[in-house]
């Protein structure tokens, strides 16, 4: 039997996944062709999307890039088998090599199942850990693999899972809360995106598994709202997961029992800081609470709550499974088992990628991702989003380790990885992160609502040619007070990226400040057009496009650009057909 | 939907939710599907009958950015200015449309038919830059395929009329 799998993730689909399945669809009822097309979420090969797998006798033809207008070669080769008719589309070796670098835990499933079908997750070993561990363990010997398998949360700040389930259960009180925190709030990353949309059952038995660890008698998913996809799909999920008797009363018949819910997030940043969270799933204003009480002493309703991120809980089965030793086999002294990142930016495959702990930064960019997209040099990493830092060239070698990463200045964070090429200004992006956390930032602190509204003030300045002596002094001073005296995560992390681009790119600042000069030729403010009279042939197009008139010539001879005129909008170098427009 | 069913429809979600503490947030998204903005009034109403106080309404629905007070255009254009689209270009996807439309983060162009917000991530960094117009992502962005698609959905609007 011919098996079809269509990745369908949020980036499948924009890819134009929908339309491929819809025409192979007809195609295969026109042609009267015996296959089973079904879908399958991202499997993280986003650069490749839209991905049609073709599954005959159980070897897989994996044909990427697929438009509607391949679909009638497709047909051919599945009545044929004749597979030269579909050999430009069958993936290159070096993009397989994409996923055969990886270690998939927590991707186990994605883009293997079809994630709307309970039964292809149970084919899969689906909810067998959730059997093993409610009918064959205590709770206080699930807590006890956990340990052992030395888990960290993998929402960013890598704290042990099995002390706060063991704190979580050690609380006094039978109402207890167990709280998925599926905000992903990181501007750039899309790991718990992917898990949901393609493995929701994973993220559910994992739930449900630490539910009975600590005792709990309700599970809640906070999803952000932006992914409806992912809601739709853990919808589906959980209605037939209670219809199979994994959710609800009396669980594998034993006197666990355990509902489960989704609430959606309504678009802020800081909900993702667990104490917002929760001020947020209680229908408030999501602003952080003081902490001590802890939320395993103190949560939700103000009863004992554990919240984890949705890797974090996606590695629970697998680790009941296998056990914590084998959990632990994988990584550094210090992280244990794998992690997933987004990678994204300038970089050649971007995607989803799960390595092994211990794996360094080179390994990602250079030998999994193919490094630079264009002809550019390399710059450096961003870890960890706006509570994170960039991390430069010199520290490629850099390990994949909770410590070492952050000896660095930046941290592991929730796993969003932009790469950053010689085009980046990284000014520019210091100011882009405080854009977002002064906008996201909830108000109830001074040191972050007035501190990044300051900060962001000087690094504009600075952008816009305006810096001034002793400026890169005043961030480092202001930023070491707000990290000092910010109540929540958020308004103490969020100077990192500004302290990380001083530390490793001062020399751009410098440039900046005192040269006017933008190194990367990002700043508008700094940048000058001029145009090359070598390139110019005079066909007047720029002169015409622009639109304060800053260009002049004659026809046929070199055009000039005025720049006491030009507002620096940059459309004569996207109109010229000759190059000659230089930026600098 | 006339305003009658448009307020039988709140009616019915607002007796759903009444008994449930902590349900502000889930009745305020269901208020804006059903009116595709929150209304002063609807905020009222929502205070009125879930016996919370108008001021705390107000506070949470302008916390989070998902709610909106005013009505969007027929084409409702969400730019990512994530980090991902950032190192992309999407500052220069961002002036096209406004010079295009003239309209900048929030407005609504005169005619009513195109709104831009600018939103932190779509999910979908690997194909940066990203928009999404009425919901369907358009990626790998340039001015040139923004001009495009801005002047089809123009098209497709004056087709329709
Ligand atoms: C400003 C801020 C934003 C955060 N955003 C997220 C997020 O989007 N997803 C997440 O899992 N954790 C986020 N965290 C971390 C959570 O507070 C919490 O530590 C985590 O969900 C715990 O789960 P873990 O132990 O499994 O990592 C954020 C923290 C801060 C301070
Ligand atoms: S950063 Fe734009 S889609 Fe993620």
């Amino acid at each position: 039997m011919l098996e079809i799998k269509v990745g369908q993730g949020s980036c499948g689909i924009s890819a134009g996944a929908g339309k491929v399945y819809d025409a192979l669809q007809s195609a295969l009822a026109e042609q009267k062709i015996d296959a089973n097309l079904s879908v399958t979420g991202c499997i993280g090969m986003c650069f490749l999307e839209p991905i049609v797998d073709v599954y005959a006798d159980g070897s897989l033809t994996r044909l990427v890039r697929v438009t509607p207008k391949d679909v009638p070669a497709i047909a051919d080769f599945l009545r044929t088998g004749d597979a030269s008719a579909v050999a430009s589309l069958v993936i290159a070796d070096e993009d397989s090599a994409f996923l055969s670098k990886q270690t998939r835990i927590a991707l186990r499933n994605c883009g293997v199942i079809d994630p709307e079908s309970l039964a292809d997750a149970a084919a899969h070993g689906g909810y067998a850990a959730l059997r093993k561990a409610v009918t064959e363990m205590t709770p206080e010997q699930v807590i006890d693999v956990i340990k052992v398998s030395g888990l960290a949360g993998r929402g960013g700040a890598g704290f042990p899972t099995w002390f706060k389930w063991n704190a979580a259960r050690q609380s006094a009180g039978s109402e207890k809360y167990l709280i998925c925190n599926a905000d992903e709030g990181d501007p750039g990353a899309f790991m718990d995106r992917a898990v949901i949309e393609g493995d929701p059952h994973a993220l559910i038995e994992g739930m449900l598994i630490g539910a009975y660890a600590i005792g709990a008698k309700e599970a809640i998913v906070y999803v952000r709202a932006e992914y409806p996809l992912a809601i739709r799909r853990l919808e589906k999920a959980i209605a037939d997961a209670k219809a199979a008797g994994y959710i609800g009363d009396n669980i594998f018949g034993t006197d666990f029992s355990c509902e489960f819910r989704i609430k959606a997030g309504a678009g802020a940043f800081v909900c993702g800081e667990e104490t917002a969270l929760i001020e947020s799933l209680e229908g408030q204003r999501g602003m952080p609470r003081l902490k001590p009480p802890f939320p395993a002493q103190s949560g939700y309703w103000h009863k004992p709550s554990n919240i984890n991120n949705v890797e974090t809980f996606a590695n629970v089965a697998w680790i009941i499974n296998n056990g914590g030793e084998a959990f632990a086999a994988m990584g550094t002294d210090d992280s244990k088992g794998t992690k997933v990142f987004a990678l994204t930016g300038k970089i050649k495959r971007g995607g989803l990628v799960e390595i092994p702990m211990g794996k360094t930064l080179r390994d990602v960019v250079f030998d999994i991702g193919g490094g630079m997209r264009a002809d550019k040099a390399f710059k450096g990493v961003q870890l960890g989003g706006p509570s994170g830092g960039c991390v430069p060239r010199e520290l490629i070698d850099t390990v994949i380790d909770y410590k070492k990463l952050s000896a660095t200045g930046a941290i592991m964070g929730s796993g969003g990885m932009v790469i950053m090429d010689e085009s980046t200004c990284m000014v520019r992006m210091a100011k882009f992160f405080l854009e977002f956390t002064t906008k996201e930032s909830c108000g109830k602190c001074v040191a972050c609502r007035i501190g990044t509204k300051r900060l962001l003030e000087i690094l504009t300045r600075i952008c816009d040619g305006e810096g001034r002596e002793g400026d890169i002094e005043l961030l480092e001073d202001l930023c070491a007070r707000i990290k000092e005296n910010a109540l929540c995560g958020l308004g103490q992390t969020a100077p990192n990226p500004v302290l990380t681009t001083i530390r490793y790119f001062r020399d751009e600042y410098e440039a900046h400040i005192r040269d006017k000069r933008c190194p990367a030729g990002e700043c508008t403010a700094l940048v000058r057009y001029a145009i090359d009279p070598d390139k110019c042939r005079g066909c007047s197009l720029c002169s015409r496009k622009c639109p304060v008139g800053a260009i002049s010539g004659e026809i046929g001879k070199p055009f000039v650009i005025d720049s006491a005129l030009c507002i620096r909008c940059g459309q004569c170098a996207e109109v010229c057909k000759f190059g000659a427009v230089r930026k600098g | 939907m006339d305003d009658n069913s448009k307020l039988r429809e709140l009616r019915a979600v607002l007796d759903t939710y009444r008994g449930i503490p902590g349900s502000l947030i889930t009745v305020l998204q269901k208020a804006q599907g059903i009116y595709g903005y929150l209304p002063q009034d609807v905020l009222g109403l929502v205070a009125a009958e879930l016996d919370i106080p108008p001021a705390r309404v107000f506070g949470v629905a302008t916390f989070y950015t998902q709610f909106r007070f005013r009505p969007v255009g027929k084409y409702f254009i969400e730019l990512c200015k994530g980090t991902a689209c950032h190192v992309n270009g999407a500052d220069t996807i961002a002036r096209t449309i406004t010079e295009t439309l003239g309209i900048a983060d929030g407005e609504t162009t005169a005619d009513g038919l195109f709104s831009l917000k600018c939103v932190a991530c779509l999910g979908c960094c690997s194909l940066s830059p990203v928009m999404m117009v009425n919901g369907e992502t358009y990626g790998s962005l340039t001015p040139a395929k923004v001009r495009d698609i801005l002047s089809q959905k123009r098209k497709e609007a004056q087709d329709n009329a």
